[in-house]
């Protein structure tokens, strides 16, 4: 035992010695040594985030599902800096938003723990883990109102003593007790340590420099182990159950219950995981979402913003405009308002209807998330996504794709390991098609009737399961299991799904926007120079022997290369029949990914895997459009 | 003479006692919607030090709320709800507790 224990049995013990070892060697975050390192620590779908933006003023992605917030968002609140982390149940280095999370907390002065009050058996682990590192803590305790709706009674004067922090209740979402938080980051001080971990943690602390290091490394952390140069410690179970029984204890001191009956959104969220009734809950929030992006956004929103808007008043006034410097006959002049011209074709795709399509979906899938529905749906696919090797986290990536495969492609990150990174990429890549390809995909079947639909979605649907199945059979490894926490079914705030959605939205243009102008100008230039001609030329025999389509569909495949959704986009405009519509369809839907997404794609999964997966594509696109082709035509 | 007798009633008993938590434990995956349980095993590795994280480790109760078909399973523990895959289900054994 310590000597300087000995006067500290009775609570709670202020760490008289905690000046002399503290703060060594860490900072790659300082900015100023002034200002105060302040940040935010949570579970998942505490609302962190929305102490973020108050304090901050900023906005940022609200709730966090895996993989939404992997990035960090740093604001500013008077003398501090306040950076917000992704939602995690722990400090280690068990995935990317435990690294990021883990870095940021190393780094920081003042920790401000976001706690979910109705939660509390889950969420303590993290406090007293925080507590345990010896930084200086605040407990900010949401969702009072709930604690209440739930017949919970929380000591809220206890469990501060226990804990040894200040801790303050608020209800975030109506900003009762945003006043506190100033009060919460001057009070945040070091908790009660666990007493047997205490002396263990000054033994490590010649090696590691900080009490937090030293606790990672007891706890096995291997990454900060070999920062440092030693091996990981075996202690994590015993150190962890260890905690798990403080947060027990405290919990039966602090919390009692009063009558306990069942909400309604609990029992949505039964029921959504129910062998009987979760799938035809799925398939109502399907048909919703297809009722609000499918008929009300892509037909009637956009049709009138593309006809009315685009064809009829943007193109014939910039063409004007244009036409009186230069001829619309000249290279500029096509270049500019020609066919695929940059300021005609592309800026009506890109506001009229690209970007509506965008806003549909990223709303649609922020009620999903907020509402708690995403978690849900699953762990009632899993057992299907076992299938092709994956578990039912995979769903989030894929779900996704249909927005953007790009940002799909990018969350693939969520996954436990490389191979279910490896076979969610590819089928993203090869059969996943993103929203503003499916836009226009579904005008086009729309048009071409029910029978189209289903060959298309068949199709599609046996290319999709086919890549996986292989993927998974051939690939080393096995699949790791499902294990989430599903949090409370909430009602989405509609403020923070619209600002979400918009947040999002406005991003992905940004990202989509030059790769867009890049293809038009490419096509444009292909044009002009009469290569176009040259590449219709060379892909004729696929084309029109293989395929039976008119040359000119050629053409989107160069743009195809560009965006997935230009390249749909271009067979818009071709007379073609229904057979043609859907061997069209299939064939574009199958072929490369766009370009941003290629880029995205050698990043995360490397150039060799990246190459392979577009040459793929370019094979089984010809290969299964033309086959379809050669039975339907 | 006694010394002898009760050393043998005890082997017996400790015998028995093993046999019962013998049987009595299963697989996860194999409990039956709306059972409580005790958590008796959990293999190493990541999923456990979650799982521990989650308050879900050896000696706690949980209650099996969903099993869909296929075998992923829901399970709660003091309002929180956890979901598990088939392959991680399997490898938990758990032992059934009367209540009530």
């Amino acid at each position: 035992m310590h000597k300087h224990r000995t006067n500290t049995s009775s609570s709670p013990p202020p760490h008289q010695h905690v000046e002399q070892h503290k703060h060594i060697g860490v900072g790659s975050l300082t900015h100023d040594i002034r200002r105060s390192k302040v940040v935010l620590v949570g579970n998942p779908n505490v609302g962190k985030s929305l102490f973020f933006n108050h304090l901050s003023g900023l906005y940022v992605d609200v709730s966090n599902y895996p993989g939404t917030t992997v990035e960090i968002s740093e604001g500013h609140f008077g003398t501090c800096d306040i950076y917000d982390t992704p939602g995690v149940y722990g400090i280690s280095s068990f995935s990317d938003e435990e690294n990021v999370t883990r870095e940021i907390v190393l780094q920081s002065d003042i920790v401000l723990n976001v706690v979910d009050a109705v939660h509390l058996e889950r969420d303590l682990f993290l406090t007293l883990q925080l507590v345990d590192m010896g930084k200086k803590v605040a407990v900010l305790l949401n969702f009072m109102d709930e604690v209440e709706k739930q017949g919970l009674d929380i000591d809220i004067k206890l469990l501060s003593t226990y804990l040894g922090v200040p801790v303050f209740p608020t209800v975030a979402v109506s900003k009762t007790g945003f006043d506190s938080i100033l009060a919460a980051i001057e009070q945040a001080r070091r908790g009660e340590q666990d007493k047997d971990l205490h002396p263990k943690l000054h033994t490590m602390l010649a090696v590691s420099g900080s009490e937090a290091e030293a606790l990672l490394i007891l706890e096995g952390d291997e990454v900060i182990a070999q920062r440092h140069g030693v091996p990981p410690g075996t202690e994590r179970e015993d150190i962890y159950i260890e905690r798990r029984n403080r947060v027990n204890l405290i919990i039966n001191a602090i919390l009692s219950e009063r009558n306990v009956r069942t909400r309604l959104s609990t029992l949505i969220g039964r029921w959504s995981v129910n062998a009987w009734t979760g799938v035809p809950i799925l398939f109502g929030a399907l048909y919703l979402v297809y009722l609000f992006i499918g008929t009300f956004i892509a037909q009637d929103l956009v049709e009138f913003l593309e006809t009315r808007l685009g064809n009829e008043l943007w193109e014939p006034w910039i063409r004007g405009l244009i036409g009186k410097y230069v001829s619309p006959e000249s290279w500029i002049g096509i270049i500019f308002v020609g066919e695929f011209g940059l300021a005609t074709m592309t800026v009506t795709y890109l506001l009229f209807l690209l970007f509506p399509l965008v806003v549909a979906f990223y709303f649609s899938l922020a009620i999903m998330e907020d509402s708690g529905y995403l978690p849900r749906l699953a762990t009632l696919v899993d057992r299907s996504l076992n299938a092709i090797g994956l578990n039912g986290s995979a769903v989030i990536p894929l779900i996704l794709g249909f927005g953007c495969v790009t940002m799909a492609t990018i969350t693939t990150r969520i996954l436990g390991t490389k191979r279910e990174k490896q076979i969610t990429a590819t089928i993203l890549q090869f059969a996943v098609p993103c929203s503003a390809q499916l836009a226009v995909i579904t005008a086009m079947l729309v048009g071409a009737g029910f029978r189209a639909m289903l060959i298309f979605g068949l199709t599609i649907f046996i290319v999709f399961v086919a890549i996986g199945t292989i993927l998974h059979r051939i690939l080393p490894g096995k699949t790791s299991p499902l294990l989430i926490d599903l949090p409370p079914m909430r009602m989405p705030r509609l403020d923070n799904v619209m600002k979400k959605t918009l947040y999002r939205a406005y991003f992905f243009m940004k990202e989509a926007t030059p790769w867009f102008f890049v293809g038009a100008l490419a096509v444009g230039l292909l044009q002009v120079t009469g290569l176009l001609t040259v590449w219709q030329n060379v892909l004729e025999p696929f084309t029109v022997k293989w395929l039976q389509l008119p040359r000119e569909a050629s053409v989107s495949f160069v743009m195809g290369m560009v965006r997935r959704d230009f390249g749909a986009a271009g067979l818009y405009d071709l007379a073609l029949t229904t057979d043609q519509i859907i061997v069209a369809l299939v064939t574009i839907t199958l072929f490369v990914p766009c370009i941003a997404s290629l880029m995205v794609l050698v990043k995360e999964r490397g150039t060799k895997e990246a190459s392979l997966i577009w040459i793929g594509t370019w094979v089984t696109a010809f290969l299964v459009g033309g086959i379809l082709s050669q039975i339907l035509i | 003479m006694s010394d002898i007798k009760s050393d043998a009633i005890s082997r017996i008993i400790r015998k028995w006692l093993a046999n019962m938590t013998k049987n009595e434990t299963l697989p996860l995956h194999k409990v039956a919607r709306g059972s409580l349980v005790r958590i008796v095993r959990i293999p190493d590795g990541n999923s456990k030090a979650q799982l521990i994280r989650l308050g879900v480790h050896v000696g706690v109760l949980v209650r099996c709320l969903e099993r869909l078909p296929g075998g992923t399973l829901v399970i709660e523990k003091n309002r929180q709800e956890i979901a598990l895959g088939m392959n991680l289900a399997s490898t938990i054994l758990v032992s059934p507790v009367r209540h009530d």
